[in-house]
């Protein structure tokens, strides 16, 4: 499986880490409702079909991504940064260039991976 | 039907095998059954078998969307096992254990559950502690352990790196010696015999396609033959579980599917004898019968439902085989395979009523569902015969998640691909 | 040499003789023989014992879907077990030894399980071996029993436990289009997509390229076949945007276009130069992929049909063509199908004498019967062999009338051969397109399946899509490799093929039903006709089944020669085609690959070493080093003569009484920079970073969404928008990650930004009364008294020029400093300040000492942060802020975390001045019963210096509720039990005055 990441271009799945449904929300963090907080933390719709995922670029850029993936054939469409501001740069599959322009992380950010 | 035995097979063995009958049924589904299992593998013949067997309740079908046994009960590495850490963990399966050190006579079908055990290596004293009292937490469950120093383990599988110079060396181990491994086909065809002669259906090519309702509580699904009703509906479809759920409105659950790979060496001579794994990394492999090394290691890591997995976790769990063997690096990889996982978010099973009513859960199994399939079977037949869980899995409900009554093993949290 | 051999052709060099052995026995072979080859030229014909009935087994096919010669190699004392000797291409000094027989391969004592074999049909051991239900050998006794001699009877090749000393490697490759299998379509793929500019590689997994080139005996483009291979070859190899690899064949297809291949490096010669890799395996990343993989042929079932001197007609085309050897003297032909003929044709222009042509067909087309005219020998149509005869080898066949469905009628002719080739049509090899999870199609004219539609970017060409001629593989591979190359169709004229133009479709014939012997479908596995049907009766009867009932296809070959036959007879049982009968899904590989290739450069080095910029000053000090996780820290600095309790006593008094030092180096370190890096760390911490002032250093707490301890560890605010976070050692990754998923996804709105910096600062703690004194003397450029640097507070300064942090903070419970400096002046400042403390008696401690320490404190480490833990049970509730939120806030007080009942921790102390040991269990009766109640478990454990006792911490049920409590310690695994006490886990200085002081 590759990923084709928006700022460093498509990369073997190894490199990356899978962080899981994209489509969870997280309540506000100063929300009480429990049952609100235990969607975000436990259930999971889990399709068989699209699925909208978070992977992290760990072995890259350390940028996390929202992908569109197919649980059932392990197709990759589309791909963008989870961080709302570069979405519309990666969106497009030829704008790396302008992706790294508009990239969430300044290479000097990039940590190490696994320390 | 005839009984199994070597009587019975010199006897067929005169006449060319000619009178020997199918090891189950292949009936047409009925209108209605008293229970209906979805989920014809392990789990859901086992949970059929002890329906009738222990409840006398035999107006059962079981339906399967493919062949029988095709899902994980076809596809693991076979071991059973019982060296878990936690009280709820433990008194489950070490009742699993029991039923499987006389489920071959039980079910008159030899099953091959051998009790070559299970070797946990160690390679730092911090894992050695952890190790360590994990084995006295079994025995103190009135389980199985011992701990083996690097010499006996020398001795007991031979080939293993206990260098001081290895990367990982090993400090110690800890060995449950009634674990080993089983035939898992045979576990699959053993409890589908059983339950067929005691008058259970098994339905094979037969897809649930929707479930039935008579106001909120389920009464029978659709299927690819038909419908069939019945009062009570149990679900046992492991990786499926979100698919079929669905079906019944149920949108989300604390489950993930995952995919593992398992893979088999060519037939070797022997060996190794038991099971042994490998602590710096994920990596447990057996030898079978028949010469091949079975072996896996961690699951891909992402959600997926396509039976077959990628490249990173081939090479990882080869690094680990030759790491832990080096003779191993010359040995050639034969066959290799996917399974999907439900993997829960603390690492444990959910055996269940509910979520609605009429309706029976179980799932969760992460890839650890194999070992447990006598004692899921027996006690999710419980349930469902008594709708109130048998005490070995009275804690793995469905609300625990939500109420923080977590049986989570790896100590990872609500972090599927960890457990 | 018999005379087996022909005087010329093929690819073996005639000038280069090469001696080998095979069981002990010398023989000799030419360079280019496989040991297949050079065997059969020595007039070898038996190779090997099968797995269930140890029958005599030859050689049946030429290449990797050999099922019964399988033979080990010995290199010195290093065995490789279950090679083909198809696919071994033999050296000067190869040592070979056949597998599966005792005591030799001539007299095989395991052949007494033919006499048992009625007993032994598929699946018997499902019915028998359960044993007594009760007595001695009830349970699982006397199975285990019966096993053991199982296990030993199984298996085939025999692997030693000795390590194995040779390289692997691991290539990474990137092309526009991958081409697998260089017979003519591949060629020809290659060849255009190349001519596009784009870049190629072509696989072939044999030592030569050409495939069917370089057997069929026809001519393209004017030249022998075989030629135009050489120079295609050669051609496409100087290239420069073109990559052939021999000896290497595809054997996984993933997902994303990621094939894996494995080149065979060092197995064909007699030694390699160090640091040469024997297997390489490739990982190519391909635009697109054309399979030109071919097709295998299949037998026919037929009784008697693995007696050595059966040989696939194809195969026999092989060894005649390509190695210049006859696989028989007086030859028989078998077949359902048009191609046997050339093969009859050939062996017959080699010099072999045809005795007879059998085939099921009724008629067949005139290029076949002009083969057949030329081979000579009778030809016998809606002929079959029923039955074959010889002692070990082949002495002659029975032939009988056959019908369409293979019942066998009349009269038995018998024929004397030495051989007989047989074909039952052919399999395109589909197995890398079968991969992706598609079905395959049945082609009911070709008898055969066909690649399933393309589940990625593959396109194929030749046999592979069913091709039957040459010219249509030329073709088909020419417009697969433009497209795959993104260029337009080409309709220039391609070379001219000359070939006889045979019938592709062979009759539906699979299985020759005669009573009798055994008719063999899976020859490694001895799976019979039988087996199949015995399945069926069983009713093991979808294809899956009926692999795992009878093993079928399951042997090393992977069921290349038996899959389609086995199904065939299934689906006549059933009474059903095959098609509705099933498919087989084929998986990963294609065919075996070493598990070295796969570790590759991880082969002897799993994992990197991780070295804290002092590591080698511990070294120099004799430190026992110890893993913590990737890293190595020091465990002790021992003395000739002490034991460990003896060193980490000695090491944790010194710190107590005077002054240590020890190499922090490995804690994780995360710089947490930006306008919002306050607020975020108020957000992921339970408590405040907010107010901190700058220049302090403050502990904080981690929690995980779910509301358990994730880690902690102090974090230092450097300047407003600058804090330097630090982890423990163990969750340094799984912090930063944690903090970057939050950062990104949950609120990419902060402006925060996350560097781990622990490879670039280096860490010592100075600890123990005199630690200020040693900074005193140490430290330039700021003042280290208690109203400069008060607890918890921080200062720059220069130690011996380099510059330096400095916090006051505490993991011993004594007067503390943890001096960090940039990692490239860690040894220097490390040895600064040594000199500083040398008037102190300074003394490096370790792990051991270090531990000690925060027992003592009763300080929490990972041993209790186990990620089962809340905040509550380690009784650090008043970390928990109640100002704000924070992550882990909202479902921390779920009724399963308060549970005031849950194990929560203490302090230990061992009653009978005994060691305790770190995984034992507390248990409330002193008892060795098993079962036992457990009440909970000893996380770690030391001697106190400071308390001059055995103490430990522990969770246990109710915790600070049972304070003053006796318990005793249960250590079943080790044999230890012992009384404890149950106490608060601050054992020493629990007001804190020393480290305040």
């Amino acid at each position: 499986m590759r990923i084709p990441c928006p700022y460093c271009g498509p990369r073997d799945v190894g490199e990356f880490t899978y962080q899981g449904d994209a489509t969870v929300t997280r309540p506000d963090p100063a929300s009480t409702d429990q049952d609100g907080w235990n969607r975000y933390v436990y259930d999971r719709a889990n399709p068989a079909g699209k699925h909208s995922e978070v992977w992290q670029h760990s072995g890259g850029c350390r940028a996390h991504l929202i992908v569109e993936r197919d649980t059932l054939t392990h197709a990759v469409g589309a791909v963008r940064y989870a961080r709302g501001s570069a979405t519309k740069a990666a969106a497009r599959p030829a704008a790396k260039a302008a992706a790294k322009k508009t990239s969430p992380r300044k290479p000097a950010t990039r940590a190490k991976a696994g320390k | 039907m005839a009984e199994y035995s070597a009587f019975s097979l010199l006897k067929n063995a005169l006449n060319g095998h000619r009178d020997w009958k199918p090891a189950w049924r292949k009936p047409d589904p009925k209108p209605a059954y008293d229970v209906i299992i979805i989920g014809g593998g392990g789990h859901g013949l086992a949970t059929a078998y002890y329906l009738a067997k222990e409840h006398g309740i035999t107006n059962v079908a079981v339906l399967e969307k493919g062949w029988l046994g095709s899902g994980n009960i076809g596809r693991n590495t076979t071991i059973v096992r019982s060296n878990y850490l936690l009280p709820e963990s433990i008194r489950f399966y070490e009742f699993s254990m029991k039923l499987w050190e006389n489920l071959s006579h039980e079910l008159n079908y030899n099953v091959m559950f051998s009790q070559r055990g299970i070797l946990n290596l160690a390679h730092s004293p911090a894992q050695a502690d952890d190790y360590i009292r994990r084995g006295n937490a079994m025995r103190l469950g009135g389980g199985d352990a011992e701990w083996l120093t690097p010499e006996q383990i020398a001795r007991t599988a031979p080939g293993v790196d206990i260098s001081g110079s290895a990367r990982f060396p090993v400090v110690g181990g800890l060995l449950q010696p009634r674990a080993g491994t089983a035939r898992h086909d045979a576990v699959a065809w053993g409890y589908a015999r059983g339950a067929d002669r005691r008058g259970v259906d098994i339905i094979e090519n037969c897809e649930v396609t929707g479930f039935l309702r008579e106001g909120d509580t389920i009464s029978g699904v659709q299927t690819t033959r038909g419908e069939i009703r019945a009062a009570k509906v149990a679900v046992a479809v492991a990786g499926s579980t979100g698919r079929v759920m669905k079906l019944a409105g149920i949108d989300k659950l604390p489950i993930e599917s995952h995919v593992l790979q398992a893979f088999v060496s060519e037939s070797l001579k022997p060996f190794v004898d038991g099971v042994v794994t490998f602590g710096a990394g994920h990596l447990y492999m057996s030898q079978s019968d028949k010469g091949g090394l079975v072996f896996g290691g961690d699951i891909d890591g992402y959600n997926s439902y396509a039976q077959r997995g990628n490249l990173p976790v081939v090479e990882e769990v080869m690094s680990e085989m030759v790491a832990m063997f080096p003779a191993l690096a010359r040995v050639r990889l034969l066959r290799s395979w996917g399974g999907v996982m439900d993997m829960s978010m603390d690492g444990s099973p959910i055996i269940t009523t509910g979520p609605l009513p009429g309706m029976y859960l179980n799932c969760g199994w992460c890839y650890g569902g194999f070992k447990a399939t006598p004692a899921s079977g027996f006690s999710f037949a419980w349930t469902i015969a008594r709708d109130e869980p048998h005490a070995i899995n009275a804690p793995y409900t469905l609300d625990r998640f939500h109420r923080g009554i977590l049986i989570d093993e790896k100590g990872q949290g609500a972090t599927p691909r960890l457990h | 040499m018999s005379g087996r051999r022909i005087p010329d052709g093929g690819r073996i060099d005639r000038n280069r003789p090469v001696r080998f052995s095979f069981d002990g026995r010398s023989y000799s072979g030419f360079a280019g023989d496989t040991l297949a080859s050079a065997l059969l030229a020595n007039g070898v014909t038996l190779f090997g014992r099968s797995f269930k009935y140890h029958r005599p087994r030859g050689v049946l096919a030429a290449g990797i879907d050999e099922p019964n010669a399988l033979v080990t190699v010995l290199r010195g004392t290093k065995r490789e077990a279950n090679i083909p000797a198809t696919q071994l291409e033999i050296y000067d000094g190869l040592v070979t030894e056949s597998q599966n027989r005792f005591p030799s391969l001539g007299f095989d004592l395991g052949a007494v399980n033919q006499l048992g074999a009625p007993l032994i049909s598929a699946g018997f051991y499902y019915k028998t071996f359960m044993g007594p239900v009760i007595g001695p050998l009830k349970g699982t006794r006397f199975w285990m029993f019966c096993e053991w001699f199982i296990r030993r009877a199984a298996g085939l090749g025999r692997a030693d436990h000795e390590p194995d000393t040779s390289r692997y490697e691991r290539m990474n490759a990137f092309c526009d289009v991958l081409v697998v299998g260089s017979g003519p379509a591949g060629m020809a793929a290659a060849r255009a997509a190349a001519g596009t500019g784009k870049r190629v590689i072509l696989t072939e997994l044999d030592p030569v390229p050409g495939g069917s080139a370089n057997l069929s005996g026809e001519t393209i483009g004017g030249k022998p076949a075989v030629d135009w291979a050489a120079d295609e070859a050669a051609e496409l190899a100087a290239l420069p945007n073109v990559r052939l690899l021999t000896r290497t064949h595809v054997w996984g297809y993933y997902d994303g276009n990621t094939l894996a291949a494995l080149e065979r490096l060092g197995d064909h010669v007699s030694s390699q130069h160090a640091g040469e890799a024997r297997h390489r395996h490739w990982v190519i990343r391909a635009g697109t992929v054309v399979l030109a993989t071919g097709a295998f042929e299949r037998p026919i079932v037929f009784q008697g049909n693995d007696r050595p001197g059966v040989m696939l007609a194809g195969a026999a085309r092989r060894y005649t063509a390509e190695f210049g050897v006859l696989p028989g003297r007086r030859v028989a032909v078998f077949t359902n199908n048009d191609s046997a003929y050339q093969a009859a044709a050939q062996l017959r222009a080699a010099g072999a004498e045809i005795a007879a042509i059998v085939d099921t067909r009724l008629s067949i087309s005139p290029a076949a019967r002009d083969l057949a005219q030329k081979a000579g020998g009778e030809l016998l149509l809606g002929h079959a062999v029923s039955a074959t005869g010889g002692r070990g080898a082949l002495s002659g066949i029975t032939v009988q009338q056959v019908d369409a469905s293979g019942g066998v009628s009349g009269e038995k002719t018998n024929i004397a051969v030495d051989c007989l080739v047989v074909s039952g049509g052919w399999s395109p090899a589909i197995h890398l397109a079968s991969q992706a999870g598609q079905k395959p199609k049945w082609d009911e004219d070709l008898q055969a399946f066909l690649p399933p539609e393309p589940a990625q970017k593959w396109l194929g060409a030749g046999a592979f899509l069913g091709a039957a001629t040459t010219a249509e593989a030329l073709r088909g591979g020419r417009a697969a490799g433009l497209k795959a190359a993104g260029a337009m169709a080409s309709r220039a004229a391609l070379e001219k093929v000359d070939a006889p133009e045979l019938d592709p479709h062979p009759a539906p014939v699979f299985e020759i039903r005669a009573d009798g012997g055994k008719a063999f479908v899976d020859h490694q596995l001895d799976v019979t006709a039988d087996d199949v049907r015995l399945a069926h009766r069983e009713g093991f009867m979808s294809v899956e089944h009926l692999k795992r009932y009878t093993t079928l296809g399951m042997a090393t070959d992977q069921g290349k020669t038996s899959n389609v036959p086995g199904l065939a007879i299934m689906a006549a049982a059933r009474g059903i085609s095959i098609p509705e009968a099933g498919t087989t899904r084929f998986r990963p590989p294609f065919a075996p690959v070493s598990l070295g290739s796969l570790a590759a450069e991880r082969f002897g080095e799993l994992k990197p070493d991780r070295l804290t910029p002092m590591h080698d000053w511990h070294i120099e000090r004799g430190a026992q080093m110890m893993p913590a996780g990737l890293w190595h820290r020091p465990q002790i600095y021992g003395f000739p003569g002490e034991t460990l309790e003896q060193t980490y006593v000695r090491e944790a008094a010194a710190v107590r009484e005077s002054v240590g030092i020890v190499d922090v180096s490995t804690l994780g370190k995360i710089a947490v920079q930006g306008p919002d890096a306050a607020e975020f760390l108020d957000r992921v911490y339970t408590n405040m970073f907010s107010t901190l002032a700058v220049g302090k250093a403050r502990y904080g707490l981690m929690l995980r969404e779910d509301g358990l301890i994730l880690d902690d560890g102090t974090t230092w605010r450097l300047g407003e928008t600058e804090f330097l976070m630090t982890t423990t050692t163990a969750a340094a990754g799984k912090v930063m990650q944690h903090l970057e998923c939050l950062l990104d996804v949950r609120w990419p709105d902060m402006r925060v930004s996350l560097t781990s910096v622990t490879d670039e600062w280096a860490g010592a703690a100075i600890a123990g009364p005199n630690a200020r004194k040693v900074l005193e003397r140490a430290v330039k450029g700021t003042a280290v008294d208690n109203d400069t640097l008060p607890f918890m507070g921080i200062v720059r300064g220069e130690i011996d020029g380099a510059p330096v942090m400095i916090c006051r903070l505490s993991f011993s419970g004594e007067l503390a400093y943890e001096v960090y400096c940039g990692a490239g002046h860690g040894t220097h400042v490390w040895e600064a300040l040594m000199a500083a403390g040398e008037p102190f008696g300074i003394l490096p401690y370790g792990m051991e000492a270090l531990g000690t320490l925060r027992i003592e404190k009763g300080h929490v480490t990972g041993a209790e942060i186990d990620g089962r833990v809340t905040a509550r049970d380690l009784y650090l509730d008043r970390m928990l802020s109640k100002k704000k939120p924070f992550v882990g806030s909202a479902m921390m007080d779920r009724e399963g975390l308060a549970d005031e009942n849950r194990i929560r921790l203490v302090g230990i102390v061992s009653l009978d001045r005994q060691p305790l040991g770190g995984g034992a269990h507390i248990v409330e009766k002193n008892s060795r019963d098993e079962p036992n109640d457990s009440i909970g478990h000893i996380t770690a454990v030391c001697y106190s210096p400071a308390l001059s006792k055995y103490i430990g911490l522990a969770l246990v049920k109710g915790g600070k509720a049972r304070h003053g409590q006796r318990a005793f310690t249960a250590d079943p695994l080790r044999g230890r039990y012992g009384p404890v006490e149950i106490v608060s886990h601050h054992f020493f200085d629990p007001d804190g005055s020393r480290m305040h002081g």
